[in-house]
């Protein structure tokens, strides 16, 4: 392993080169503009193309054409700029067509956004929340694969913290076997042989024509309707649900009277501190969900099967508590042990993030799980 | 060309023509679903047929906007991504730029260009994309009934401008065609129109040479083109091509505005 010290944007930008990202669009804002810097460095390069886009909304639509040429394609934000993405995000999942877009959040407030998105009609798509930069190279490389395995938008939520730490590590090429052939990828050939190709959210050319020559009976081009593609829509939503492995990261869970769970780089933090109280004997476990969608809700259920209290540690208001109640069903106790950084940088830098902070609120969380059961 | 009399004292020595013998080969269907006297299936047909006599139907792809004319995305027989509203030439800059030696258009209306997508269509051109954009400019949102675009004239009556469009109240058209060209990038303008054959033959010519200008990598071209909504305008269909010229050919004057293609 030919390890170097890199900065996780430098690092999450090698990945996505070597994972064979070849077109990147971008609006600077931070801490996303650090990944668009090392992408505008690094395509030219490796054959590709990085584009400065005019606004975000332009960047994801030069993301949309590039990846229909099925090359493999990236932009993203911060969670503001993804907010102006929701439309494209949408129909991009109606249309099938696989991108990478990266959160580089302000915090941890866009948990919502990232799992439940703002845009119209029904679609999902994978959620991956590294904690680290060598978690991050692995999951940017997992994203590419599982949108195009899916045909289907994947997110990457990082933070603040992710683009900014320096960690010794390799960024390597990983293996996650076959995909099928982009076969409804544009280049113009089609055109002309009376069934060229289309791709639109709302409706899908079929590339079997059958019989007769890619034409209906009227001569109109043969495509799946309306209904039935919002139906394989739907189907598709079911089938990565239950297709894609839900990732999670557990720890101390035996024998553990208080489980917490964290994402991303509170997760981090959550992991040092449960480790530190365990070495005082406490008996507190955690878990870190690491794709936020699908939810690793199996996983979190045997996780805190012998748990009396489940406490939710995330920088927000509380949104990812709905994942953890919606997986354990009401029949534990599930509280919120974080909260909403205040920091004046607006980069979401919490004072949560510390952890004798987080020791302290575990503690108590211990403790009113002990009062309760008296 | 005049077609010969039929003799009728005889069976026909060749069978007879359908209106069908007359499409153009990339058009897939006999037919279309918009309005009778609707401009934009002549102004689709007279691209299609352009983009076959330069040749470029095998490396075509069309980037297509949101509008009455999206029902011609399952007609035309080149390769079709569809857009949101308005972001049509960001999707084609990322085809463009993945497949330099495609010919990519995109096919936009007023309500989508010069509306919802102003800022794509102008840093496109700012950028010098070798991307043809070819807007159908009827002045109303056709698709919605009749409403004002940003380019709907002074003085036009629509749904949402009852009494006229006034200055005073909904302020002044847009001539996209103009405030492209005056971009440093952009290569190639024209307004045409579709409502006479001459003027279809012009926009032909327009069309072809914009086409040629993106083949030669000559940079951005922009061609807009006048066409017919009888339904939105709320007048008779035969009384729409002498109002196109009258009322919107009045404000958005046709012709060239630039050929200044980059070498």
């Amino acid at each position: 392993m030919n390890r170097r010290l890199v900065e996780g944007s430098e690092a999450i930008a090698e990945a996505m080169v070597a994972a064979g990202c070849r077109f990147f669009a971008g609006y600077p804002m931070t801490p996303f503009t650090e990944v668009l810097e090392h992408m505008a460095r690094l395509l030219p390069g490796a054959g590709g193309t990085c584009v400065n886009a005019e606004s975000e909304l332009e960047a994801i639509g030069m993301v949309w054409g590039a990846a229909a040429t099925g090359a493999r394609a990236a932009t993203g934000s911060v969670g503001q700029g993804l907010s102006l993405m929701q439309e494209s995000l949408a129909e991009l999942c109606h249309a099938q067509i696989p991108v990478v877009v990266l959160n580089m959040a302000r915090g941890q407030g866009d948990y919502y956004q990232a799992t439940r998105g703002g845009g119209h009609g029904d679609y999902r798509h994978p959620v991956f929340a590294p904690s680290d930069v060598g978690e991050a190279i692995r999951l940017v490389q997992l994203a590419f694969h599982t949108a195009d395995r899916w045909r289907n938008p994947t997110l990457v939520l990082g933070d603040f913290y992710l683009a900014h730490v320096q960690e010794a590590v390799a960024v390597e090429l990983l293996d996650f076997g076959p995909l099928p052939a982009k076969d409804w990828s544009l280049d113009g050939t089609s055109s002309g042989t009376r069934s060229a190709k289309i791709l639109s959210p709302v409706h899908s050319y079929s590339p079997d024509p059958g019989p007769t020559d890619g034409r209906s009976p009227d001569g109109e081009r043969l495509q799946v309707d309306y209904g039935t593609h919002l139906a394989s829509i739907v189907d598709r939503i079911a089938a990565m649900s239950a297709g894609i492995e839900p990732l999670s990261e557990v720890g101390f869970t035996e024998e553990a009277v208080v489980v917490a769970v964290a994402y991303g780089t509170a997760g981090r933090y959550l992991r040092c501190a449960v480790a530190n109280l365990r070495d005082e004997g406490l008996p507190i476990g955690y878990f870190r969900p690491i794709t936020l969608w699908p939810f690793p809700s199996k996983q979190l259920v045997e996780a805190t099967r012998n748990a009396h209290s489940v406490a939710v540690l995330e920088l927000n208001a509380g949104q990812m508590i709905d994942d953890v109640r919606l997986a354990l069903g009401g029949h534990t106790v599930i509280e919120p042990i974080g909260g909403v950084a205040f920091d004046e940088s607006g980069f979401g830098i919490s004072p949560l993030l510390d952890v004798e902070t987080i020791e302290q609120r575990l503690r108590l969380a211990l403790d009113r799980c002990r009062t309760r059961s008296q | 060309m005049t077609e010969p009399i039929v003799p009728t004292d005889r069976p026909p020595d060749r069978p007879s023509r359908l209106i069908d013998d007359f499409a153009p080969s990339l058009v897939n269907q006999r037919h279309h679903d918009l309005c009778p006297g609707c401009g934009e299936p002549i102004a689709i047909r007279s691209l299609l047929e352009t983009i076959e006599q330069v040749g470029a139907t095998k490396r075509s792809i069309a980037v297509m906007g949101i509008g009455c004319y999206t029902a011609f995305s399952s007609a035309m027989d080149i390769e079709v991504l569809q857009a949101l509203h308005g972001r049509a030439p960001s999707l084609a800059t990322g085809v463009k730029r993945m497949r330099p030696d495609a010919v990519v258009v995109t096919i936009q209306g007023d309500g989508d260009m010069v509306n919802e997508g102003l800022q794509e269509v102008l840093h496109s051109a700012a950028r010098g994309e070798n991307i043809t954009c070819i807007m159908l400019n009827n002045g109303v949102f056709g698709e919605t009934g009749g409403h004002m675009t940003a380019t709907t004239v002074l003085g036009q009556r629509t749904k949402n401008s009852i009494e006229g469009r006034r200055s005073d109240h909904h302020g002044f058209p847009i001539s996209l065609a103009e405030l492209v060209a005056g971009l440093a990038g952009t290569s190639f303008v024209a307004r045409g129109a579709v409502s006479t054959a001459g003027e279809v033959a012009r926009t032909r010519r327009m069309l072809q040479r914009a086409i040629e200008v993106q083949l030669s990598a000559g940079g951005f071209g922009l061609v807009e083109i006048l066409t017919m909504c009888p339904t939105g305008w709320f007048i008779d269909t035969t009384e729409a091509p002498s109002y196109l010229m009258d009322t919107l050919a009045g404000t958005h004057h046709l012709g060239v505005v630039k050929d200044t293609p980059r070498p």
